[in-house]
Order: C-alpha cells, then sequence, then structure tokens
C-alpha cells in the first residue's frame, strides 16, 4: 500500500471514529453550553467582516460580468435573475464556505494542534474530562449553527453588490432589481443554497478538529495540520457540492 | 497492600521499543522515587498508569483494577483518584490561573463558587502564588508554571499523585518547599511517584528507589538503607547524570 492510500485510509478512519465519538457525547452530561455560546461568539464575530467583503466584492464582479456580456444583446434586464439565483443556489453558500474554512476551519486546527503539543489536550483527559465535550463538540456545533446564518448574509450582502454595480454602471433601476430578485428566487432556492451549509459545515469542522488533534510531533506539525485541514475541507466542500445539488433538485423535483 | 502495580509492560513507538518489561509497584502510602536518564521512558510509564498512553502488552493494577482494560469512559474516575503532575505544567494557556486551579473542582464537585474560592486561594498561598491568579500562565515564569500545575493536580486531594520532575528548574527555596509538600502529602496517606533526575530530592522525600535503564526498571531498595552507603549513592549520582 502507498503511503498515499495509507494517509487517506487513516483520514477517512479517523474523522468517522472522531464522528462517532461526537454523537456519543452530543447528549452525554455535563453539556458545556457555555462553551458553545464562547465558540459561537469567536466563530461567527471572527468570519462575519470577511465574508460580508467577499460576498460584496463576488457580488460586484458577477453583475459586471453579466452586464457587460448581457448589455451587448440589449439583455442586461436579466442582471437580477442572474445574480440573485447564482448567488442563492451556488455562490453565496460556496464563498462562504470556502472563506469560513479558510479562517475558521485553520484556526480551529491550529489551536487544537497547539493545544496538542503543549500537552493541554492531554491535561484534559488527565483532569477526568473529555476533550471531544470540551474542544470538538462546542467547535463542530457553532460552526453548523453559525454557517449557514453567515450564508444568509452573504446572499443578502452579494445581491446587494449586484445592485449597487447594476444601479451606478449599469443604471439599472433599484426599485426593479429588488422586484426581479424577489420574483425570481423561490423559497426552494434558497433553502437549498442554505441546506448545502449544513453539510459544507461539517465538511470543515470535523477535518479541523481531526487534523488538530492528530497533529505530528515537531514544530512543523502545527503548519503541515493546518495546511492539510484547510485543503481537505475546500476538496470535500467543491466535490460534495456537486452531490448536494444534485440531491436537492431531486427533492425539488419530487415536490 | 499495593496500590499501583505494573507487570510485563510493554511498550513501543512504531519500531521503538522504549519499555521492554517493566516490572514494579508501590505501596498504599509509599512515595517510590524514579529516576533515569533523558529519554529513558520515565514520563511515558506514568502517563500510561492513568490511562494517557496504551501499553502494548502487560498490565496495570491501580487500586485492585487494571487500568488498561478500561475505555475513555471509564478512566475518568481513576483519573479523578490519580493525578499527574505534568512535566511541563500542561496550564490551559486561555484560562487564568485562578480557573486553572479551579478547573477539576468546577468539573467534579458540587462545591458552591464561595467555597471554590476559599479553596483555590488557600492552595495558591501554600505555593506561593498569592496575588497571581488572574494571571495568564503565558505571563507566569517556568517556575511558577510548574507550581500552578502541581496546585491544579493536588486541589481535588487525590489518593495517588504522580509527580513528573516536579523540581526541575526551580530554585532552591522552592525546591524545598516543594520537598516539604511532598512529605507533607505523603504524611497524609497519598501513595506517589517521584520522577525526577535530582537525587538530593528523591532521597530526601522517597521511601525507595527505583532506576529505569534499557526498558527494564531495577529495585534499588529502600532510601534508609541507601543513606548508609554513600559509594552506591555517588554510583547512582553518576547514572543519573548519563545520557
Ligand atoms: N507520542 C510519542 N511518539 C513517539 N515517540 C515518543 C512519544 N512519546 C515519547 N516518545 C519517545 O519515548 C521515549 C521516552 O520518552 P519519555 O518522555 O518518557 O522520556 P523521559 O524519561 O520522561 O525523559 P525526560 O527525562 O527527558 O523527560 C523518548 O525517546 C521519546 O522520544
Ligand atoms: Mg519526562
Amino acid at each position: 500500500m502507498t503511503a498515499k492510500t495509507e494517509k487517506f485510509l487513516d483520514f477517512v478512519g479517523g474523522n468517522t471514529v472522531l464522528t462517532g465519538q461526537m454523537l456519543r457525547d452530543l447528549f452525554r452530561r455535563p453539556l458545556y453550553l457555555d462553551l458553545l455560546i464562547v465558540q459561537i461568539q469567536s466563530v461567527g464575530v471572527r468570519s462575519l467582516p470577511l465574508v460580508l467583503v467577499v460576498a460584496m466584492s463576488v457580488g460586484m464582479v458577477m453583475a459586471l460580468q453579466f452586464g457587460i456580456g448581457l448589455q451587448k444583446f440589449g439583455a442586461k434586464l436579466y442582471i437580477p435573475k442572474l445574480v440573485s439565483i447564482s448567488f442563492i443556489r451556488e455562490l453565496g453558500p460556496i464563498f462562504a464556505s470556502l472563506m469560513f474554512a479558510a479562517r475558521v476551519g485553520a484556526g480551529i486546527t491550529s489551536e487544537i494542534a497547539s493545544m496538542v503539543v503543549t500537552q493541554q489536550i492531554d491535561a484534559i483527559r488527565a483532569l477526568g474530562t473529555s476533550p471531544i465535550k470540551k474542544i470538538v463538540i462546542p467547535r463542530v456545533l457553532a460552526c453548523v449553527i453559525c454557517l449557514p446564518i453567515l450564508t444568509a448574509f452573504a446572499n443578502a450582502i452579494g445581491i446587494f453588490g449586484g445592485l449597487v454595480v447594476g444601479s451606478l454602471d449599469l443604471r439599472l433601476d433599484a426599485g426593479f432589481y429588488w422586484q426581479k430578485v424577489f420574483s425570481t428566487v423561490v423559497l426552494a432556492d434558497y433553502l437549498s443554497g442554505i441546506g448545502k451549509t449544513f453539510f459544507f459545515a461539517l465538511f470543515i469542522a470535523i477535518p479541523a478538529c481531526y487534523y488538530g488533534l492528530n497533529v505530528e510531533r515537531g514544530t512543523q506539525g502545527v503548519g503541515v495540520a493546518t495546511t492539510r485541514a484547510v485543503v481537505s475541507s475546500s476538496i470535500m466542500i467543491l466535490v460534495g457540492d456537486y452531490f448536494l445539488t444534485k440531491v436537492f433538485w431531486i427533492i425539488q423535483s419530487w415536490r | 497492600m499495593e496500590m499501583i502495580e505494573v507487570s510485563h509492560f510493554r511498550k513501543m513507538f512504531g519500531k521503538k521499543v522504549i519499555h521492554d518489561d517493566v516490572n514494579f509497584d508501590v505501596k498504599k502510602g509509599e512515595c517510590l522515587g524514579l529516576l533515569g536518564g533523558s529519554g529513558a521512558g520515565k514520563s511515558v510509564i506514568l502517563r500510561s498508569l492513568i490511562g494517557l498512553e496504551r501499553p502494548d502488552s502487560g498490565k496495570i493494577q491501580i487500586d485492585g483494577t487494571d487500568v488498561t482494560q478500561l475505555d475513555e469512559s471509564d478512566l475518568i474516575e481513576i483519573r479523578k483518584r490519580v493525578a499527574y503532575v505534568f512535566q511541563n505544567g500542561a496550564l490551559f494557556d486561555s484560562m487564568t490561573v485562578y480557573d486553572n486551579i479551579a478547573y477539576p473542582l468546577c468539573e467534579h464537585t458540587n462545591l458552591s463558587k464561595h467555597e471554590i474560592r476559599d479553596r483555590v486561594l488557600s492552595t495558591l498561598q501554600m505555593f506561593n502564588l498569592q496575588g497571581a491568579e488572574s494571571l495568564l500562565p503565558a505571563e507566569l515564569s517556568g517556575g511558577m508554571q510548574k507550581r500552578v500545575g502541581l496546585a491544579r493536580a493536588i486541589i481535588m486531594k487525590p489518593d495517588v499523585i504522580l509527580y513528573d520532575e516536579p523540581t526541575a528548574g526551580l530554585d532552591p527555596a522552592n525546591t524545598v518547599k516543594i520537598q516539604n509538600l511532598i512529605v507533607q502529602l505523603k504524611s497524609t496517606g497519598v501513595t506517589s511517584i517521584l520522577v525526577t533526575h535530582d537525587l538530593d530530592t528523591a532521597i530526601r522525600v522517597c521511601d525507595r528507589l527505583a532506576f529505569l535503564e534499557d526498558g527494564h526498571v531495577e529495585n534499588l531498595g529502600a532510601v534508609a538503607d541507601l543513606k548508609k552507603d554513600p559509594v552506591q549513592i555517588l554510583q547512582l549520582f553518576v547514572r543519573g547524570q548519563g545520557d
């Protein structure tokens, strides 16, 4: 077996075991709600500005690209439709999640990894408490709670970014823009976009904890673990997106 | 009555055999001094006693329970009774000194905030740490971190204490303080293992010494007997410097 395959199997197995431990401990007392609240604050607040800036720029660029392309055909009236549907179904969730992986996922891995290196995780265990409950579960839950909310913000700001470019550069009427946005997007689009981010949050938080807890000894360990966590989360988000989108289309067509 | 019994303990990291066949025991109320060169595997033995490390084979009994058979949640009961004083302190660096020391009480007791406060403050006093309660670990000197780690480990009044180099890096005054503290805890019936390079501390506080080398533990006998034989002490001193 090559080293690469072995690593991959370690990753799959390790994450599965970690998920199992989490599910087992999730409802066992004590629950540490205070730790969850601290994490929600730090995870949510830590990434909100970044997510907003990125969503705004993506929204603006999208409007510009579509606008210039469609203007030639006199079809710039489709801009609100295109920007809003692509943002709500795809771009908002994806960009919010990738930024979240880079900011929060990386933060979680490096924090946990340095706790391992300085034996703080061992100390949690030695003092008769569980790192799964004290460290892993609050972080994973905080991600699952915060990412969908951040995505909702990203959607709003991204569409607003489209409006800014639409009205300044392309002379679209703001009232017309919003009217088109609301008549285009249906609840199913919105739920499909936000719904995916619950899974993306897991794709970010669980590997982040896994790589942090399994950091290799030595000074480079923390950096290596962080890079690996961000790379594997990003891949899982992008590959997972295809399958989740498919699943959501199937569900949507049933109704 | 044996409190700790280790038999045929074997531990490898990868292909490297750290412990080949380690056997020793510690009686209730006894303090065993475990000597050995750097990298001999002293910390790994202590870590294994509370299940932080799993042996490849062998038995570790604490008060009759084989800890190698327990899973992580069953180990909690053992860990409440057996305190491990980390070599480097292992303090929670996001918490203040106060919160570090209060941690075991908050987790495992139903004491009121007020009672916890009293206990933490008197423990701080015992370790010469008054006034440090609101500092973060990063703001402490190495010696202070060590004492906070010690304070956190003993605040639950454990039955067994595993000291990993508790006096390394301390100044002489604090070393004597820690030595006295270990002796005092022993007099309350605590069973302990003291891992150290510091032969002077070992001779002052331990009842019996053992030497870990090449994956085996050699029993050196009672400190009282060793004291009568300065030549052997000198040899030990030289051996301890090796590596
Ligand atoms: N998690 C681990 N992975 C790989 N090797 C390890 C691990 N933990 C310890 N070792 C190795 O086991 C050996 C014993 O380590 P240990 O920390 O027990 O030594 P020690 O006797 O406490 O030394 P010191 O007096 O320097 O603290 C060392 O060679 C160390 O490199
Ligand atoms: Mg050691």
